[in-house]
């Protein structure tokens, strides 16, 4: 498909993405020079043994963490440099984030979960007017991962794979431009593990949502469209999904 | 939006917040509680330094006083008549009040205040502080009806019981005189010694507070010189022995002439604490009080004349009441006595006019908010090198100043017990935060601002300092609305008497609820709280979501 198709314009873009950590004296070098193009409506996925600077180069991606030298580019525009309140509405408006440790509020049920993002979004007024709309949305939602039948349960009362599930829905609720997943099948079984995937393969098809995955099983990272490799803080080996 | 739903979750959910809230509670009801009891004291305080003194209060410097009481209160008419409802002339000197108590003579340092009961009734509630036109309660059960009728003016009568215990006791000490002179003669007969030391054994049981011979000499001689002469040197034992001796012969005689049980010409109302000390009773444990003389009893006055050189003037007065305003500086140190004696007494008396000296007046306002002015008006005929004129306020200052110092300490201490909550929020939301690591990363990552972030913490601790001193507000409040039952229970379950009403005087403990006070007291607690809860908030504010969202 990708082939036949004209190449779409990139979406996100990482130019010579640098992060060191330093400790004291010691200093880890993470990422040294990181590329990366991301293009529209595609699904493209990390590999790279744990430890390689996966996660930190999501985080930098995804405005969490801000690069010691390099750019993020969204659209062509730099983002990375932008005031906090601005990078806080980008991670709201733009970026979906689902973790390896499902991340929910413990002291929300899913629903709510679901809604946290909108509720930061909006002021209590506004929230408060649209609450039937959004509510209807998020059940939505729900529902659409399979878990229609949880919605008033507490995370710490449901499965991995359903806490994932719920993690997405989170993440799906803004209607984002793109999705950052940061091992999102670490924790569960390969089944279950499977299913996730399936379901970001489906977003990915029917939403043309723009999908980044970050693993370290090779197998999941097959089933996305193009599989980059982080090694030694440089994106290695690419390797177009031939399909 | 998600602030609070995320504060209102973190409250439901966490129990040691409860711990926070309930120590501001505490605190709120503290301040409360100890706020209205005291500033109930301190209003019953006032009311009753204003109801002894007076709305204003002109003083002549001198003890000697001013010539001609009429004209004083004349021309305090004409300066501010329009705002004066009564005016009563007093005369205040220092004197020393002796009696005799158990085989002993107590003596002690007063401040004698000659009045016109009448008249002093007119400028302030002077019946309130009479004991006997008071009923007494023990544990809520009447021990003692009142002796007088409330609308009976004060009077220089003894009550009827209180003449009772007069007879009876004058029916003893005679019955005693005649076993002696009976006895002397027996022994006079026989011849025999030693008979002396018997008698006085005899005398130490029974309480004799003043004797006649001493009456006939000090009586209308002002200047008594005999007695004057031996009380100047070591106080207690020499002038006491024109008293002590109850053998003299004269003595019965001398009254048989006139009424036997007639009272002295000076009429006294004895502050209760010179009359008076505490003991423990020893089979119950009960404080009790242990009266040392009585209305009935007569006891020896002596000032200082006002001539000069100022003499020495004793004299004797019969107690008619017993005095308690509920404040120690005064129950132990102010004698009231009827202003004429003690005119006569002084030499205050002009033998040649018959105009009568005072040294000070006090007033009544017809609306006491004017004192301030009134005083203004009085100054002009009263001149500040031989007057002194002030509002009872300024009169008392430096009590009523001390009562405010400390009721401030005291609420700068209460004050602390809040703040001890509030480093205890400190604490806890400390812990919250660091135990909440991970949500604040979450909700960083979701796109949560740090300001919102931190106003999560702020409004939780708002939450906490809204609940908590609401609760405590509300519990305040009831316990000082049931501050009697409690301490009625305090009694029953301690066995002791918490609020001793024999002590104070009121029936109850007095509360003042102000409410400028609660709400400054509950504001006070909600600050508290939000500064408390700003230092764990910046930190959450702070803290990188990367950090937080690699842990698990
Ligand atoms: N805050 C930090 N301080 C120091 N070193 C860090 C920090 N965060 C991550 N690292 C190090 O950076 C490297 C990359 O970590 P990470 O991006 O989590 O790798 P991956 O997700 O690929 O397992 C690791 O060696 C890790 O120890
Ligand atoms: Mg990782």
């Amino acid at each position: 498909m990708a082939d036949v198709v004209p190449v779409p314009p990139s979406h996100l873009t990482s130019v010579a993405l640098g992060k060191t950590y330093r400790n004291g004296a010691n200093c880890v070098e993470v990422l040294q020079g990181v590329n990366l193009e991301l293009r529209k409506g595609e699904f493209l996925s990390i590999i790279g043994q744990s430890g390689s600077g996966k996660s930190t180069l999501l985080h930098l991606l995804g405005l969490l963490d801000s690069p010691d030298i390099g750019e993020v580019r969204l659209d062509g525009k730099r983002i990375d440099h932008l005031p906090a309140k601005t990078r806080d509405d980008l991670r709201n408006r733009v970026f979906g984030f689902v973790f390896q440790f499902y991340h929910l509020l413990p002291e929300l049920n899913l629903i709510e979960n679901v809604l946290s993002p909108l509720m930061i979004r909006y002021s209590t007024w506004e929230y408060w007017k649209r609450r039937h709309e959004l509510k209807e949305k998020a059940s939505d939602l729900l529902v659409r991962v399979g878990l229609g039948h949880r919605m008033k349960h507490k995370p710490n009362q449901v499965s991995g794979g359903e806490l994932q599930r719920a993690a997405i829905a989170r993440s799906l609720i803004t209607e984002p431009e793109v999705l950052l997943a940061d091992e999102p099948t670490g924790n569960l079984d390969v089944d279950t593990g499977k299913g996730i995937i399936e379901l970001l393969n489906q977003l990915n098809d029917e939403q043309q949502l723009s999908i980044v995955m970050v693993t370290h099983d090779e197998s999941i990272a097959r089933r996305a469209q193009r599989i980059v490799r982080l090694s030694h803080g440089q994106i290695e080996c690419l390797r177009e999904k031939v399909a | 939006m998600y602030k609070f739903l995320i504060c209102q979750r973190y409250l439901r959910t966490r129990f040691i917040a409860l711990a926070s809230v309930i120590s501001v509670m505490l605190g709120v009801a503290t301040m409360i509680v100890v706020n209205s009891v005291m500033s109930g004291f301190s209003g019953q305080m006032q009311e009753r330094i204003h109801g002894l003194l007076a709305d204003v209060v002109v003083e002549s410097h001198s003890l000697d006083g001013v010539a001609d009481a009429d004209l004083q209160i004349r021309l305090a008419r004409e300066v501010a008549g329009g705002y004066i409802e009564a005016i009563t002339p007093t005369v205040e000197v220092y004197g020393m009040l002796n009696f005799n108590f158990a085989g002993q003579w107590i003596t002690k340092p007063i401040t004698l205040i000659g009045i016109d009961p009448a008249g002093k009734a007119k400028v302030g509630p002077l019946r309130d502080f009479l004991d006997s036109y008071h009923s007494i309660y023990k544990n809520g059960k009447l021990v003692r009806k009142s002796l007088r009728k409330p609308n009976e003016v004060p009077n220089w009568n003894l009550s009827p019981e209180a003449m009772e215990y007069r007879r009876d006791k004058i029916d003893r000490q005679k019955w005693y005189q005649e076993q002696l002179a009976a006895l002397d003669r027996e022994e006079a007969e026989k011849r025999e010694e030693g008979s002396a030391s018997e008698s006085e054994n005899k005398t130490e049981i029974q309480t004799v507070a003043a004797e006649q011979p001493s009456e006939t000499v000090i009586d209308g001689v002002p200047v008594s010189e005999p007695v004057g002469d031996i009380s100047e040197p070591a106080g207690d034992e020499l002038p006491a022995s024109p008293f002590m001796n109850p053998f003299d012969n004269n003595a019965p005689q001398k009254k048989e002439e006139t009424d036997p049980y007639a009272l002295m010409d000076g009429r006294i109302y004895v502050g209760i604490g010179l009359i008076s000390y505490p003991y423990k009773d020893p089979e119950t444990g009960e404080m009790k009080t242990m009266m040392m003389a009585r209305p009935g009893d007569d006891v020896r006055i002596s000032t200082v004349t006002a001539g000069r050189p100022p003499e020495h003037a004793p004299y004797l007065a019969t107690i008619v009441d017993v005095f308690k305003s509920g404040m120690t500086e005064y129950d132990s140190n102010l004698v009231f006595c009827n202003l004429e004696e003690l005119q006569k007494v002084r030499g205050m008396i002009s033998p040649v006019t018959g105009k009568k000296a005072i040294t000070s007046l006090h007033i009544k306002l017809k609306d006491p908010d004017q004192s301030q002015l009134v005083v203004e008006h009085l100054k002009s005929v009263f001149p500040s090198d031989q007057f002194s004129v002030r509002t009872w306020e300024q009169k008392q200052g430096p009590l009523l100043a001390a009562v405010e110092i400390e009721s401030a300490i005291l609420n700068v201490l209460l004050f602390l017990i809040i703040a001890v909550a509030g480093f205890g929020i400190l604490a806890i939301f400390y812990m919250i935060v660091v135990e909440k690591t991970r949500d604040i990363g979450i909700l960083k990552s979701l796109g949560a601002s740090s300001s919102g972030i931190m106003s999560i913490f702020l409004s939780y601790g708002l939450a906490l300092g809204v609940v908590g001193s609401g609760a405590g507000v509300v519990l305040g409040l009831l316990f000082v609305h049931y501050i009697n039952e409690i301490e009625e229970v305090l009694t029953y379950l301690t066995g002791r008497k918490v609020f001793d009403e024999t002590i104070y005087y009121f029936p109850e403990i007095p509360t003042l609820v102000q409410p400028s006070m609660i709400i400054s007291v509950a504001l006070g607690a909600m600050l508290i709280a939000v500064l408390a809860s700003i230092f764990p908030a910046r930190r959450a504010a702070s803290m990188h979501p990367v950090v937080s969202l690699r842990r698990e």
